[in-house]
């Protein structure tokens, strides 16, 4: 009776092992993969961040992402953290879109620095261009309406529910409204970069917000 | 919030530039950062080991002693560095949770000297990663429960009942605990005694005696010497009876008392008596009431109460009691095909005992755990196969779960209360999300409430928000510049219910005195603070950190009328949460009727005109717009 148990016993734990061993190795090799950004000076030309500042920037970005890399779900994560009212997700896909410029589906700390460098410390052209492409999702050059409420609706999204005065459904389509209403100066339903930058140069409160966040960093 | 958020603060908010193009009103002004941007090497000095950190590592949890101010209690000015007197090794652990985020527990340590050096720092237990977190809930829990049986032998025997105690009281002690008193010892003692004396009694008085004289048969004691038994039972019942009835009327919870298993194995115990002195000596109901006497076996059961044992042994059973039943399924299974194969094996055979299938049950029982009573056997061939593919069958499906349900029932045991713990854990971390999400909302409206929307610039809002951390102001603005950009604000789930509320009762007089227009612009901002006030008031959501004036209001809200006579800050507001409370409807009127700017919506929106942000939106100001106030309410 006791071999009979020893046995059943070793061959239920050998199984066991083995199963474990294959989901650690799979494991593994996934978390194997890791970048490394390039050298600080060439980041230091690259960008208008100093030495220090990059320096800090980096600190925080390795500890939080070892592996060298931010994925979408973790950027949608982070993103539902600092807005807990609503629903973060698709603004923060339309977000990391616009950070991942090469489309890789992973941001990397170049990419992260480049970007945080046109939207803290670029001018203003370059801060408006980053805008526009954020809301010119496909690329093609022309922010359309779709495209428009599409990310409206995703702003709108991060208010979540309880809001003052409470959200109807059409909000966001009024404020599309309103936007293309300002932007579009030829009235072809369509906006495009140099409309974009010369509207924005013409609203003093744009011109005005633009430089409010000089000193984030 | 995750302190690993913090270090996408910067992110976060260079992203708002997004916003900007959209945005239908200014953005706030951001807060001013005094601090230091660049980071700096900290030196700690733990009972004489040095650590080093960056001083952003510490700043990632603003809610502990290292990342608040509070470490600047401990800071020795001749040698440059934190000093701690405390655990070194311990404090490992703590830096380590700094630096990575992840709580890790030291399985070599005291839970209690952890838990204290977790008090110390700052730090609650519940963010212990999940590689430690079993381990941590298992000790916990050990220790408590060593530390509550402690406690309990210390006080539930021995401690004195307080002077007061009724005759209840004592006597439910009496019972519960015996060697409190001599009196409840004997007691004690006693009912073990007769509870013994009557189970012997049932045994011996089936077995037979010698005959009467003149009689040939054997007769059973019970009925050679019934009188002498039935008085002995007699006894044993009245004594069970008063014990019950006095446990009844000493029971603080009857009801509970009534449900608990002791009560009722003590009420089954004798029941058979009484249920025997009620019925006739009737011919066919004497065969029922002598299947009653059976259950008087169940005062072996009273023992429990005097043996710690078979407590045990019955929670025991209580626990692994789906193992068992799996066991009692499988052998149910095995049961019910052997013999319906066995009777149709043994089917042709001649004055064969497999007479129908559950006859043959009996054989297959007592085949498979290799009894082989004899007293059935199969004749055909088939049904002699049969048998032996049984009985052998009969010793794996047996013989195998057996010990592997003992040997697993300890591991089964421990992983649903694994399980169990993961499922509690679960819910409290989510609920820890949710109250930490719902924090952060409510930190957020709570600061608008305060009046942080000036920048910091005067100084009631100075005094409010200086307990704020840096990360806490950054993202405050955060928050303000996504409202300002939809137009819309952040309010809580009351609110909000509040306003649909009137919104639905269709109130949309086009009352627009010309004070209102005036005054338009503070009215709705004073009256939308105060409604949420007085809402959040009644509901005590809020945990006043303000001034004792609106405390006070609080208090005079509720008792005192409209008119009354009080200094003017204290009328103001008064009357101001009077009317809303009286007259919310027309204050909704005055508040909608309000001129909205063209390019909006809908007369429902409230209009934030870029006139507001230099109305400061504190109590002084509003006095005097309240007079007005009061005016149109009373329209």
């Amino acid at each position: 009776m006791g071999l009979v148990m020893g046995t059943f016993s070793m061959q239920s734990n050998k199984q066991d092992r083995t199963y474990r061993k294959d989901k650690i190795d799979d494991d593994f090799e996934l978390s194997i993969v890791c970048h490394r950004p390039e050298g600080l000076d060439k980041l230091e030309a690259q960008t208008n961040f100093s030495k220090q500042e990059l320096q800090v920037l980096y600190r925080g970005f390795k500890n939080e992402c070892p592996s060298g890399v931010v994925n979408e779900d973790t950027f949608k994560q982070i993103y539902a953290q600092f807005f807990p009212h609503g629903d973060a997700s698709t603004y923060a896909h339309y977000l990391f879109n616009a950070f991942d410029s090469a489309h890789s589906g992973s941001i990397k700390f170049e990419g992260f620095i480049m970007a945080l460098s046109t939207l803290l410390r670029g001018s203003v052209r370059e801060k408006l261009t980053w805008t526009f492409n954020l809301y010119d999702i496909n690329r093609d050059g022309y922010i359309n309406k779709e495209e428009m409420t599409d990310i409206v609706s995703a702003i709108y999204d991060m208010m979540g529910k309880y809001t003052y005065p409470a959200l109807k459904t059409d909000t966001p389509k009024q404020h599309v409204d309103a936007f293309f209403q300002k932007m579009d100066k030829n009235r072809d339903g369509v906006v495009t970069l140099d409309e974009f930058i010369l509207s924005c140069q013409e609203d003093e409160n744009i011109m005005r917000s633009l430089q409010l966040f000089k000193n984030v960093i | 919030m995750a302190a690993g958020v913090a270090t996408w603060m910067p992110f976060a908010r260079a992203a708002a530039v997004g916003w900007l193009p959209l945005a239908q009103q200014t953005m706030p002004k951001p807060p001013v950062d005094k601090t230091s941007r660049s980071d700096e090497i900290l030196f700690v000095n733990v009972s004489g080991l040095r650590f080093q950190t960056w001083k952003n590592t510490l700043d990632r949890y603003p809610d502990t002693l290292l990342g608040s101010s509070e470490k600047e209690f401990f800071y020795n000015e001749e040698t440059q560095e934190y000093f701690f007197d405390r655990d070194p090794e311990m404090f490992r652990h703590i830096l380590n949770f700094f630096r990575t985020g992840k709580l890790h527990y030291p399985r070599h340590e005291c839970i209690q000297a952890f838990e204290e050096e977790l008090a110390f720092y700052g730090i609650i237990p519940e963010i212990i990663g999940d590689c430690c977190m079993e381990e941590y809930r298992d000790r916990k829990k050990e220790n408590q429960e060593r530390l509550a049986e402690d406690t309990e032998a210390e006080n539930a025997g021995d401690a004195p009942l307080p002077p007061d105690a009724t005759l209840r009281d004592k006597l439910w002690r009496a019972f519960e605990n015996p060697h409190t008193s001599t009196m409840a010892l004997v007691f004690y003692y006693v009912t073990g005694f007769f509870i013994a004396v009557s189970v012997i009694a049932n045994v011996v008085e089936t077995v037979p005696c010698r005959p009467l004289k003149g009689s040939i048969k054997d007769l059973p004691c019970g009925e050679k010497f019934s009188v002498a038994f039935s008085c002995l039972d007699t006894a044993c019942v009245l004594i069970f009876s008063c014990e019950y009835l006095m446990r009844l009327y000493a029971a603080p919870s009857r009801c509970d008392f009534a449900r608990s298993v002791m009560s009722v194995i003590d009420v089954v115990a004798i029941l058979p008596f009484y249920i025997g002195l009620i019925m006739p000596e009737n011919e066919e109901v004497s065969g029922a009431f002598v299947t009653l006497r059976v259950f008087r076996v169940f005062r072996i059961f009273k023992f429990s109460r005097h043996s710690q044992g078979l407590r045990i042994l019955g929670c025991t059973l209580q626990a692994c009691a789906s193992e068992l039943g799996f066991l009692l399924f499988s052998l149910t299974m095995a049961v019910i095909i052997f013999a319906t194969v066995m009777f149709y094996a043994e089917k042709g055979t001649k004055g064969t005992t497999f007479s129908s299938i559950p006859a043959s049950f009996w054989y297959t029982i007592v085949t498979m755990t290799t009894l082989g009573y004899g007293d059935m056997v199969p004749d055909s061939i088939a049904g002699k196969i049969f048998g032996s593919i049984c009985s052998l069958s009969g010793v794996l499906v047996i013989a195998l779960p057996v010990p592997v349900i003992v040997s697993n029932f300890a591991r089964i045991y421990h992983q649903n209360q694994r399980a169990d713990k993961m499922r509690a854990q679960q819910k409290v971390r989510q609920a820890r999300i949710r109250m930490a999400k719902k924090g952060a909302t409510n930190a957020f409206l709570q600061h608008k409430e305060d009046g942080g929307l000036q920048g910091g610039d005067s100084d009631s809002t100075a005094f409010c928000v200086k307990n704020r951390s840096a990360f806490e102001h950054q993202h405050h603005h955060l928050l303000q510049c996504l409202e300002k950009t939809t137009n819309h604000e952040f309010t809580d789930e009351v609110t909000y219910s509040e306003v649909c509320m009137m919104d639905s009762m269709g109130f949309r007089t086009s009352r627009s005195t010309s004070l209102s227009s005036q005054q338009g612009a503070t009215t709705t901002c004073c009256s939308r603070r105060a409604k949420r006030r007085a809402i959040r008031l009644a509901n005590s959501t809020v945990s006043v950190s303000r001034g004792s004036v609106q405390e006070l209001d609080t208090l005079h809200v509720t008792k005192t009328p409209v008119g009354t006579q009080y200094p003017q800050s204290r009328s103001s507001l008064n009357a101001r949460t009077e009317d809303l409370k009286l007259n919310c409807t027309d204050y909704t009127a005055a508040i909608i009727s309000i001129p909205t700017p063209p390019a909006n919506s809908p007369d429902e929106s409230l209009p934030n005109s870029p006139a507001i942000p230099g109305i400061l939106r504190n109590s002084r100001s509003s006095i005097y717009n309240t007079q007005e106030t009061v005016k149109i309410s009373s329209l």
